[in-house]
């Protein structure tokens, strides 16, 4: 990525979360164990540009929900720096000021069961971030933007009286999205938010979310293990591996001129509807446990292509075709870039 | 059929329902469906959540919650009435002539007993083989469905293998006895998309080798695609269309059909927007009366409010839906412009 030159919206640089899973402090003396860390996130430099949509893609236990969960503060990072529109979210300010900048970043959970209160009516629901931030002038103003929120998600105010289990889980979706909408926010977080929901109504999600983008200049990192969805809504994507990114792209190139040997395996694994008798290669291995990583590039057990260097030495992300990858076969031209089409594109 | 013909279906189910009896009424969760499979035949059945496919799938195998209940039609598996079976008579069929595979292979497994235990269980169970037999068996049918170190593996418990392995032991425990078809309700939906890939090509090679009858229950399209020979597509208790796996995909009869498979973003060309099927499906106490996509559906006419479609032939499929209806009186042909 050029550095400096593009006005970045979000900026990630070397974000580290590690997770302390040791058993208590008794019984690893007693037993003689060590400590053990998931290092979860490690390492990560991620720059948004406004306007957007950065999709992070990987399998469970990636760390990709908590990149998200430490963007938007729900957990402290352990290293590294987040910056929001050129504010260092860790730098000292007053209360005041926090809430000024948080009130413009939301997020969007994956399941709508569990992320609204059931006995809360959707009113106060979608108001609470209107009170939270005291946004509203008075009740009537307060009404009147609940109403507004629940109109841009094609819900009617009249729906604000009722509670979150009248809904199906597509509607449950729209409120949380209009509840992430009420404190006008320019940056929202999705982790996952079509994933608990049936195609049909994905479909519908996914639209209304590319709809408002473009009605209100919003920005967004996408979390999501389906490719395909990342392919429909995203502006640039990074994949992600064992707590590390291991190839970014704009989403053209990673899909047809895809780098990473580990993208190149996520590629062949999405199933394929068109019935191009294009055969899915069953990737052999699973991803290794991040209590313990394996040294050097962490794909190396699972890599075809993985030599000694892999094994012991880091790869760096460098720049390749407006992207980074991180890998040494690419690096040394051992792998040549792999040229992809799929049923209807030319190639 | 009573009739000698040369290839008798190896599942038969007729004009299958299933009810529950609720405080406020009785709901018709599977309402009058019927299909069969052939020997050696993987079936998929698709539908969004609530269109009653997980139903179809547990009726068959006789593993209805009460207080569902079958309430008509029959299940014949090798010409044999298998769904007024007593209890014990069921358990019988079920893992001997038809294994299950669920979703979440942690809950299919039993945490306090070693795999190898429960394999050679359900083993001794079904087939008459010594202790040693059947653990030879056990250990057979672990290499089979991919379990590196098979050997040292088999004394291990559900919780030291991860989510992919243990739906290859879920697979292995369901072959135990070598049954002709295997009901496989979401097999993959709990898996990660590479160990996806792993199962589905391991189920394809178990069906093709032991000639197995694969009936896969699940949401996704892509895995049915893949996978499936026919496909069955289920909305709100329905089947709204049955027909050979290409055909469903790549010329959809169904309005219904066409809109999932329009709505599934795919890798081809990029299209501003999905297609998107506005509304839900009802739920089972407000079925519309007609065809009950009617409120959902582009093609709406008079007739499909009123009268509802049963399948009728469309190209090589079979669709539930009016527009088929050759030479009828009344078919709808307006359409009416939903894109506002």
């Amino acid at each position: 990525m050029p550095d400096g030159g593009m006005n970045q919206f979000v900026k990630i640089e070397g974000l580290k979360r590690y997770f302390d899973v040791s058993a208590p402090w008794l019984v690893r003396t007693l037993e003689g164990r060590p400590r053990q860390i998931v290092q979860a996130v490690d390492g990560i430099d991620i720059e948004i540009a406004k306007g957007e949509t950065f999709s992070l893609v990987g399998e469970s236990g990636c760390g990709k929900s908590t990149v998200a969960r430490l963007v938007v503060g729900l957990y402290p990072p352990t290293a590294g720096t987040i910056e929001f529109d050129g504010n260092d979210m860790a730098g000292p300010r007053s209360r005041a000021d926090m809430a000024a900048l948080r009130r413009r970043m939301q997020m969007i959970f994956q399941d709508p069961y569990a992320s609204l209160n059931p006995r809360w009516r959707v009113f106060d629901i979608v108001a609470e971030p209107i009170r939270a931030f005291g946004l509203a002038k008075d009740k009537a103003d307060l009404a009147n933007q609940v109403g507004e929120r629940l109109r841009q998600v094609r819900l009617t105010p009249a729906d604000g009286a009722k509670y979150p289990h009248e809904f199906s889980g597509g509607q449950r979706q729209r409120i949380s999205i209009a509840r992430a909408l009420a404190s006008h926010p320019e940056f929202l977080v999705c982790d996952e938010p079509t994933s608990a929901l049936d195609v049909s109504v994905q479909a519908q999600i996914l639209n209304l979310m590319v709809d408002l983008q473009r009605r209100l200049q919003l920005t967004y990192l996408f979390i999501s293990h389906n490719l395909a969805v990342v392919y429909h809504i995203s502006t640039r994507v990074g994949v992600m591996y064992l707590g590390r990114l291991v190839e970014v792209a704009p989403t053209d190139t990673l899909f047809r001129r895809p780098k990473h040997p580990y993208t190149r395996m996520l590629l062949d694994t999405i199933p394929d509807l068109d019935m191009t008798g294009r055969q899915r290669a069953p990737v052999a291995g699973e991803v290794p446990s991040p209590i313990d990583p394996p040294t050097g590039c962490t794909f190396h057990p699972r890599c075809p292509f993985a030599n000694e260097r892999c094994k012991v030495e880091r790869p760096l992300a460098l720049p390749i075709e407006g992207g980074t990858v991180a890998c040494h076969a690419i690096e040394e031209g051992r792998l040549p870039v792999e040229e992809r089409s799929y049923g209807g594109i030319a190639a | 059929m009573a009739a000698a013909s040369n290839n008798p279906p190896l599942l038969e189910v007729k004009n299958l329902r299933v009810e529950f009896p609720t405080r406020r009424g009785t709901l018709l969760a599977v309402d009058d469906v019927s299909f069969d499979i052939a020997p050696g035949e993987v079936l998929g059945v698709v539908g969004e959540s609530g269109a009653g496919k997980s139903l179809t799938g547990n009726a068959i195998i006789g593993l209805l919650e009460p207080p569902g209940r079958i309430a008509g039609g029959e299940v014949k598996l090798e010409g044999r009435r298998i769904d007024n079976l007593p209890y014990e008579e069921m358990r019988k069929v079920r893992g001997a002539r038809i294994g299950a595979i669920f979703q979440d292979p942690l809950t299919s497994l039993n945490p306090l007993y070693s795999i190898g235990r429960q394999l050679i269980e359900t083993i001794q169970t079904h087939l008459p083989l010594s202790g040693a037999q059947a653990r030879k068996r056990a250990l057979d049918l672990l290499k089979e469905v991919g379990i590196p170190g098979a050997e040292s593996r088999i004394d291990h418990y559900p919780h030291q293998f991860s989510g992919g392995m243990r739906q290859r032991v879920v697979i292995a425990l369901a072959l135990c006895a070598d049954p002709r078809l295997i009901v496989a309700d979401e097999p993959t939906t709990a898996l990660d998309v590479s160990i996806q890939a792993q199962i589905i090509a391991l189920l394809k090679k178990l069906c093709r080798e032991h000639q197995t009858a694969v009936m896969l229950v699940t949401h996704d399209m892509g895995v049915i695609a893949e996978t499936a020979d026919r496909v069955a597509v289920m909305y709100a208790g329905r089947i709204a269309e049955i027909g050979p796996v290409r055909d469903v995909v790549k010329h959809a009869k169904h309005p219904y059909t066409k809109g999932l498979m329009g709505s599934i973003p795919s890798l081809g060309v990029r299209h501003d927007k999905l297609t998107q099927i506005d509304g839900a499906m009802p739920r089972l106490t407000e079925i519309p009366p007609g065809c009950a996509f009617n409120p959902r559906c582009t093609f709406r006419g008079q007739r499909c409010m009123v009268e509802r479609p049963n399948l009728m032939s469309a190209g090589a499929s079979r669709a539930a839906c009016w527009l088929h209806d050759r030479g009828g009186v009344g078919a709808p042909v307006t359409k009416e412009l939903v894109d506002a």
